[in-house]
C-alpha cells in the first residue's frame, strides 16, 4: 500500500487523464453492454413489424450505440496513453531527481546499473501495469457487472446462476495468486542472478578463454538455467489453471442456461422468456467469460510489476543521508582544515571503522601529501572535508567551523575535489570545463588548464577547447583526463583543493609542473594530495602516512625518510638504483606512536 | 543499448518459420498436442452457437406447439452433448495451458543455453567489436520478447484461428449471404487495423529509440554521479533529463495512443457487422430470399433461429479477429526479438584447425619422451604427422619465437609492422611503449585471440597454427589488468586456475601472490562470497586473486598484462618475492606502466606505433640514451 501511495505521488498534471479514462471506459463499456440487448429489442420488433422503415429505425439507433461508445472506447484510450507515458515520464524525473539528491553513502549502496534497470525495465512494467489498470482493469469488471444486471432484467431466476458461479470463481482466482506471488517472488530474483552471471562471463571472457573454462562456464549455465526454468515453469502451470477454471465455470452456466431456459421457454409459452433473450443471456455468458479471462492477464501483469513497483519505491523512498543544517553558513573564511578525533564507518552496520580516531589540524595555505596502501583510507580521509561522508563520531572543521553547519553547496563549491574514479562527459572540452564555473570566460578556461598542464595537449587538438570529448573520456589519453579533471576542479576557484590520487597516469615531469604551478599561483589554497608516488608528495609541507584507517606518521620528507618504515619502503621501492630491501633500516615501531597527533 | 528495431521486408516469414522449426525440434509431438488441443478447445467454444440454432429449431420451436413433455428427451440429449464436448474442451484446456508453460519455459532454457553455448565458441574479437550492453540485451529484452510471442501470441492466435476458420464454416453452412456480410465488414477491420497498425509502429520504434537514448543518457550520468555531487551540477543535470525525458514521453504517448485506438476501433466495427447482419438478415426474411448455404440453395427462406445464432457467430467472429489484432505489436516485437537471435546464433564461431595436443609426459635421462596418463609435472607436445602416419613428441619448454609479424585488427590498418621477438625458456621479456603502442596486441597474438596477417610465431619450434587452441591456451598464463573474478567464494575463484586443486594449492598459491594476507583479514577468509565481478574487494586485492589464480594453474609460459597496475607500490615491493617465485623457471611477458617492475627483465622492447623500436637489458637502454631512458627519467608520459 505505501508503495502504491509513493508512486500515485508522481501523477500529477495527469491525474486528469487518470480519472477520465476509467469514466469513458465505463461509459463506453455500459454501451457496448445494452447493444446486445436492443439487439434482442429490434429482432423481436423486426420479427413483429417487418417493414423496411423499421428495420432501418432499430438499426439506425444500434449504429448510433455503437458510434457512442467508439467514441468513449477512442478517447479512453487516448487519455489511457496520454495518463500512463505522462506518469512513467513522472516517475522518470522523481527517480532522477532523487537520485540527484543521494550523497556519497546513498550512491554507494545502489549500483549504477541498478539504477538504470530502474528508471527504464521497472518504469516499463509499471506504465503498461498502469495503462492495463485504468484501461482494462476498470472495464472487465464493469462488464462483468452489467453482463449479470443485464441478465438479472431479461430473467432473473435463470440469472441466479451466474450469480452463484462468480464467487466460485473468485475464490479459485484468489487460491491460484495467493500460491503463485511467492514462488515469483522468488524466481525473479534467480532470474537476476542468471543475468547477472552472463554479464559476469562476457566481462570475463579472455579469462574464460585463456584457461579453457568454456566447457565449465557451459555446465555453470546450463545449472542455472534449469534453476530458473524449473522455477518459471512450477509458478506458470499454476498460473494455467486459470482458463481451464473459468471455461469450466461459464460452460457449466451455458449449460444449465440452455436447458432451464428452453424449459421455461416451452412452459411459459415464450411469455417468461423467448428464444432472443436466451441468445442474449447465452451472449452476456460469453461476454462475462472473456471479461474474466482478461481480467485474470491484468492480475499477471500487475504481480509482475509489484516488484518493479517496490524496486522503484525504494529509490524514491530513499532519504538523504546528509541534510542542510537550518541556518547554515554559506561562506568558507579560510582554507584551514581541522579534524577532532574523527572517526568513521561506511554504514552503521560495518564492523570496521575506515577510520579511527584522526586527529589533524592543518593551516590554510599548507600542502598536504598523503601516503599509505590499498585500503589504508586514504580517500575516506578526504572526503570528509567537502562533506561527502559524515564523520561517524567526532568533527570535522573547515575555516574552524564544523563542515555540519555550512550549506552543501556553498561548502563544495569551496571545497574543490578530484577524484580517484574521476569521469569526464561527452560533451566538448569547454563544456566539460565549464562544470567547475558556469560562467567562466575564455580566458579563465585556459589559466586554468595552463596550471594544469593541460593547454598544450588541447591546442594541439585541431580543435582546440571544442574537441569533442567521447562518452567516458575515451578519446584522450588516462593522463590527458586526469589533467582536464584538474583543470575542471580548479575553476571552481576553491579554498581547499584536493587531488585523490589524480595524477597517477601523468609523467612525473608534468607532475612536477602542476604542483609547481600550485605553489606558485595557489599559495593560500590548502592542497591535499594523495598519491602513489613518493615524488608527489617529497616537497609537501605535511606528509601523512596512514595504514589501516590510521595516521600512523606524519612529517616532513626527511623526518620520514630518516624515521619510517613503510616510507622508508616505498620510497626505496620507488627509487631501486641501487637500494634493496637490505638498506632499509628498522626505524620504524616507535616513532608511529610518537608523531600521531602532531601539527 | 540504443538498437534499431527493424525488421527486413521479407524476412518476418522466414524468422517465424525458422523459429517453428527450431521449437519443433525440442518440442514436436508435445506441439502438435498442443495444437490438437487448442482445435478442440476452440470448437467447444464456438458449438454454444450451434447449439442455440439446435436449441431454436429442434427444441424450443416444436416445444411451443407440442408442449415440454414432447421435447424433453431432446433437450436432454443436446444438454448431454454439449457437457460432453465441454468436458472435452476443459480437458483440452488443461492439457495445452500446462503444456504451454512446460514448451515456453523449456524452449526459452534451451534458447538460452544454445546462445550460452554460441557465445563461448566465439572468438575474443566478437567481444571487442560489440558492447556488452548490446550482448546481454540478445538475452533480457530479445528473450522476453520471445517469451511473450510462445506463452501468449502463439496459443492465443491459434485459438483465434481455429475459431475463425470454425465460425467461417459454420456460418457459411449457415447462410452464404450473411457470411458474405460479416466478411465485407472483416475486410473493412484489416485496413483500419493496418493503418492504425502502421502508424502505432512507427510510432513504437521511434519509442524504442528514445528509451534507448534515455538509457544512455542515464547511464553516462549516474556513473559520473559522484562528480555531479561533488560540483553541485545536479540542477544542470535534471534540466539535461527533462529534454530527454519528454522527447521519450512524446513518443511514448503516440504509440500507446494509437495502439489503444485499435481495440475500440475493431470491437465497434464488430456492432457495425452486428448490426448489418441483422439488417440483412431481416431484408432476406422479409424478401422471402431462398437460403443459400454451402451445400446449395434451400427452398426455404433462413429461419428465425439461423438468423439469432449467425449473429452470435458473427459476434464471436469479430471478437476474435479483435484479438489477433491485439496480438500485433507484440508479433511485431518478437519477430525483431527473434530475428537478432538467429543473427547472434548464425555468428562464426571460431575456428581451430589444430591438431598439436599437448600430453602429460615421462622424459627419461636420454630425453626420450612417452606419453603418461598421469600428471607427471612434465608436458610435450604430442605431433602426429598424418602423412606418414607416425607420432613426434616434443617437450613443452615455453620456447617462443616471433618473426617479421604483421597484423592489424582491420586488414586496412595494420597496427603491428615486423615485430621479431625470441623468447627462450625462462626468460622474461618486457614490453614498453604508449597506449595504443601495440604491447597488449602482441600478447593477444601468442594465445591466438587473434590470428597474425603476416610471419610466423613458432612455440617450442612447432607452428602455433598447429596446436589446437585449447592446448595452447592452457599452457599459456594470462593475467590481465581489468581483472575478472565470478560469483562465488574467494577459493573458487583461485582454483578456477586448475579446477581440481586442493585447498592447500589453493592457499599455497594465494601465499606466492602475496595475497593470503588480506584474505585471511576478511571475516569469512577464502569462504567470503565476492559478487558482482568481486566489488566487494579494492582493485589491487582483485590483482592479486588473479595472480594467485595463475599461480595455481601453473602454466609454463606467463603473460603478465599490467597485472599489478592498481597495486600500490608499497604492496607491490612486499609481493615482489612472491612474483619473483613465480616467474622462476617460466617464459615470461610483462607489460608494464611502473618500469621499476621491469628492470630486471632478460630483454625489454620498446614499442612505438606497433613498431620495437629499442629492445635490449634495461642497463643497455639506459647507455643508449634513447626513448626508453627518456621514459625512465619520466620525460615522456606513458598513457
Amino acid at each position: 500500500m505505501n508503495v502504491i501511495k509513493t508512486l500515485t505521488k508522481s501523477l500529477r498534471e495527469f491525474k486528469k487523464e487518470t480519472v477520465l479514462s476509467p469514466v469513458l471506459v465505463s461509459l463506453e463499456v455500459v454501451v457496448e453492454c445494452l447493444i446486445p440487448l436492443y439487439m434482442v429489442t429490434m429482432l423481436e420488433k423486426i420479427e413483429a413489424d417487418n417493414s423496411i422503415e423499421n428495420i432501418l429505425f432499430w438499426g439506425g439507433i444500434l449504429l448510433l450505440m455503437a458510434a457512442v461508445s467508439l467514441l468513449f472506447g477512442m478517447l479512453a484510450g487516448r487519455y489511457a496513453a496520454k495518463a500512463s507515458a505522462g506518469f512513467s515520464k513522472n516517475l522518470r524525473t522523481d527517480i532522477y531527481n532523487s537520485v540527484q539528491g543521494f550523497s556519497f553513502a546513498n550512491i554507494d549502496k545502489f549500483s549504477a546499473s541498478s539504477l538504470v534497470t530502474r528508471m527504464t525495465t521497472d518504469v516499463v512494467n509499471i506504465q503498461n501495469a498502469f495503462m492495463m489498470i485504468i484501461r482494462i482493469a476498470v472495464r472487465s469488471p464493469i462488464m462483468l457487472v452489467v453482463s449479470v444486471i443485464m441478465s438479472f432484467t431479461i430473467n432473473w431466476k435463470i440469472a441466479l446462476i451466474f450469480l452463484a458461479i462468480i464467487p466460485v470463481l473468485g475464490v479459485g482466482l484468489f487460491l491460484i495468486f495467493r500460491k503463485v506471488d511467492p514462488i515469483f517472488a522468488k524466481v525473479f530474483k534467480k532470474y537476476d542472478a542468471m543475468n547477472e552471471s552472463i554479464q559476469e562471463n562476457i566481462k570475463g571472457i579472455r579469462v574464460v578463454k585463456s584457461y579453457v573454462r568454456e566447457d565449465y562456464e557451459r555446465g555453470k549455465f546450463n545449472r542455472t538455467a534449469q534453476n530458473v526454468r524449473a522455477d518459471f515453469q512450477r509458478g506458470e502451470m499454476i498460473i494455467a489453471l486459470n482458463s481451464p477454471l473459468m471455461q469450466f465455470a461459464i460452460w457449466t452456466a451455458i449449460t444449465v442456461i440452455c436447458i432451464f431456459g428452453s424449459k421455461i421457454i416451452v412452459e411459459s409459452g415464450g411469455v417468461d422468456l423467448n428464444k432472443e433473450a436466451l441468445s442474449s443471456l447465452i451472449a452476456y455468458g460469453a461476454q462475462c467469460m472473456s471479461a474474466l479471462m482478461t481480467l485474470s492477464m491484468v492480475m499477471v501483469m500487475i504481480s509482475i510489476a509489484t516488484s518493479s513497483a517496490e524496486r522503484v519505491a525504494e529509490v524514491l523512498n530513499e532519504k538523504s543521508t546528509l541534510t542542510n543544517p537550518e541556518e547554515p553558513v554559506y561562506e568558507v573564511p579560510d582554507g584551514s582544515v581541522e579534524f577532532r578525533h574523527v572517526s568513521f564507518k561506511y554504514s552503521e552496520k560495518a564492523e570496521r571503522y575506515a577510520l579511527s580516531d584522526v586527529d589533524l589540524k592543518i593551516k590554510a595555505g599548507q600542502t598536504v601529501g598523503i601516503l599509505g596502501g590499498t585500503g589504508s583510507s586514504k580517500t575516506s580521509l578526504v572526503n570528509l572535508i567537502p562533506r561527502l561522508y559524515d564523520a561517524t563520531e567526532g568533527e570535522v572543521l573547515v575555516g574552524g567551523i564544523n563542515v555540519k553547519d555550512y550549506d552543501l553547496e556553498s561548502l563544495r563549491d569551496q571545497v574543490s575535489v578530484v577524484l580517484q574514479k574521476n569521469v569526464l562527459f561527452s560533451g566538448t572540452i569547454k563544456q566539460n570545463l565549464r562544470w567547475g564555473d558556469p560562467d567562466a570566460t575564455d580566458e579563465e578556461l585556459v589559466e586554468a588548464c595552463k596550471r594544469a598542464q593541460a593547454h598544450e595537449f588541447i591546442m594541439s587538438f585541431p580543435d582546440g577547447y571544442d574537441t569533442y570529448i567521447e562518452q567516458g573520456g575515451t578519446n584522450v589519453s588516462g593522463g590527458q583526463k586526469q589533467r582536464l579533471c584538474i583543470a575542471r576542479a580548479l575553476l571552481k576557484k576553491p579554498k581547499i583543493l584536493i587531488l585523490d590520487d589524480s595524477t597517477s597516469a601523468v609523467d612525473t615531469k608534468t607532475d612536477a609542473l602542476i604542483r609547481q604551478a600550485f605553489r606558485e599561483e595557489m599559495p593560500d589554497v590548502t592542497k591535499f594530495i594523495i598519491a602513489q608516488r613518493v615524488a608527489s608528495v617529497e616537497d609537501s609541507d605535511l606528509i601523512l602516512i596512514m595504514d589501516g584507517g590510521k595516521i600512523v606518521a606524519m612529517g616532513r620528507h626527511e623526518e620520514l625518510l630518516a624515521s619510517n618504515k613503510i616510507y622508508q619502503e616505498v620510497y626505496y621501492s620507488q627509487n631501486r638504483m641501487g637500494a634493496s630491501a637490505s638498506d632499509i633500516k628498522d626505524a620504524g615501531g616507535t616513532a608511529f606512536a610518537e608523531e600521531g597527533g602532531a601539527e | 543499448m540504443n538498437r534499431r528495431v527493424e525488421i527486413k521486408k521479407g524476412s518476418a516469414m522466414k524468422i517465424l518459420g525458422r523459429l517453428f522449426r527450431y521449437m519443433s525440434h525440442y518440442y514436436k509431438w508435445e506441439l502438435l498436442l498442443v495444437i490438437v488441443c487448442i482445435a478442440v478447445t476452440a470448437v467447444a467454444g464456438i458449438s454454444s452457437s450451434v447449439f442455440l440454432e439446435l436449441l431454436i429449431d429442434d427444441v424450443i420451436t416444436p416445444g411451443l406447439e407440442h408442449g415440454f413433455d414432447y421435447i424433453a428427451k431432446t433437450l436432454y440429449t443436446i444438454a448431454g452433448i454439449m457437457a460432453g464436448i465441454y468436458a472435452l474442451g476443459i480437458l483440452c484446456s488443461f492439457t495445452y495451458t500446462r503444456l504451454m508453460a512446460v514448451i515456453t519455459q523449456g524452449f526459452l532454457k534451451h534458447v538460452r543455453e544454445d546462445m550460452f553455448d554460441k557465445m563461448q565458441s566465439l572468438p575474443v574479437k566478437y567481444f571487442d567489436t560489440h558492447t556488452h550492453g548490446d550482448i546481454m540485451s540478445y538475452y533480457t529484452n530479445d528473450v522476453d520478447a520471445l517469451r511473450q510471442l510462445i506463452s501468449q501470441s502463439v496459443p492465443q492466435g491459434l485459438f483465434s484461428l481455429v475459431s475463425i476458420l470454425t465460425l467461417l464454416v459454420t456460418m457459411l453452412v449457415s447462410s452464404v449471404y450473411l457470411t458474405l456480410v460479416v466478411l465485407a465488414g472483416v475486410a473493412v477491420m484489416v485496413i483500419v487495423t493496418k493503418f492504425v497498425g502502421t502508424k502505432s509502429a512507427k510510432y513504437f520504434v521511434r519509442q524504442q529509440n528514445s528509451m534507448g537514448k534515455t538509457e544512455g543518457f542515464v547511464e553516462e550520468m549516474i556513473n559520473g554521479q559522484k562528480v555531479i555531487k561533488v560540483f553541485c551540477h545536479e540542477e544542470m543535470s535534471k534540466q539535461d533529463f527533462e529534454a530527454v525525458n519528454n522527447e521519450l514521453y512524446r513518443d511514448a504517448d503516440k504509440a500507446n495512443g494509437y495502439g489503444n485506438i485499435l481495440m475500440p476501433a475493431i470491437m465497434n466495427l464488430g456492432h457495425v457487422i452486428f448490426v448489418a447482419v441483422a439488417i440483412v438478415g431481416g431484408a432476406l426474411v422479409l424478401g422471402g430470399v431462398h437460403n443459400l448455404t454451402l451445400t446449395g440453395l434451400e427452398a426455404v427462406v433462413i429461419s428465425m433461429g439461423s438468423i439469432v445464432a449467425f449473429l452470435n457467430m458473427s459476434r464471436q467472429f469479430t471478437l476474435n479477429i479483435g484479438q489477433v489484432s491485439m496480438q500485433i505489436n507484440a508479433v511485431v516485437m518478437a519477430i525483431a526479438g527473434a530475428g537478432r537471435i538467429f543473427e547472434f546464433l548464425d555468428n562464426e564461431s571460431e575456428v581451430d584447425n589444430g591438431y598439436v595436443e599437448l600430453v602429460n609426459a615421462e622424459i627419461d635421462e636420454k630425453g626420450n619422451i612417452t606419453e603418461s596418463e598421469a600428471r607427471t609435472g612434465k608436458w610435450a607436445w604430442r605431433h602426429p604427422h598424418k602423412a606418414e602416419g607416425t607420432v613426434t613428441y616434443t617437450e613443452l619448454k615455453g620456447d617462443i619465437l616471433l618473426l617479421d609479424v604483421d597484423f592489424g585488427y582491420v586488414p586496412e590498418k595494420l597496427v603491428l609492422h615486423d615485430v621479431s621477438i625470441y623468447a627462450k625458456p625462462g626468460q622474461k621479456i618486457a614490453f614498453v611503449g604508449a597506449t595504443g603502442a601495440g604491447k597488449t596486441t602482441i600478447t593477444n597474438l601468442i594465445n591466438r585471440f587473434y590470428d597474425i596477417e603476416d610471419g610466423k610465431i613458432r612455440y617450442d619450434g612447432i607452428n602455433i597454427n598447429k596446436i589446437k587452441k585449447a592446448d595452447l591456451r592452457r599452457s599459456l598464463g594470462m593475467v590481465l589488468q581489468d581483472t575478472n573474478l565470478f560469483t562465488g567464494t574467494i577459493m573458487d575463484n583461485i582454483r578456477y586456475g586448475k579446477l581440481d586443486a586442493t585447498d592447500e594449492e589453493c592457499i599455497a598459491a594465494a601465499k606466492l601472490a602475496g595475497a593470503h594476507d588480506f584474505i585471511t583479514r576478511l571475516p569469512d577468509g577464502y569462504e567470503t562470497m565476492l559478487t558482482g565481478d568481486g566489488s566487494n574487494l579494492s582493485q589491487g586485492q582483485k590483482q592479486l586473486l588473479s595472480i594467485a589464480r595463475v599461480a595455481v594453474a601453473d602454466p609454463p609460459v606467463l603473460i603478465l598484462d599490467e597485472a599489478t597496475s592498481s597495486i600500490d607500490t608499497r604492496t607491490e615491493y612486499l609481493v615482489q618475492k612472491g612474483m619473483d617465485a613465480l616467474m622462476e623457471g617460466r617464459t615470461v611477458f610483462v607489460i608494464a606502466h611502473r618500469l621499476s617492475t621491469i628492470q630486471n627483465s632478460d630483454a625489454i622492447m620498446v614499442l612505438d606505433h606497433g613498431r620495437i623500436i629499442e629492445r635490449g637489458t634495461h642497463e643497455e637502454l639506459i647507455a643508449k640514451r634513447g626513448q626508453y631512458y627518456q621514459l625512465y627519467t619520466g620525460a615522456f608520459e606513458l598513457e
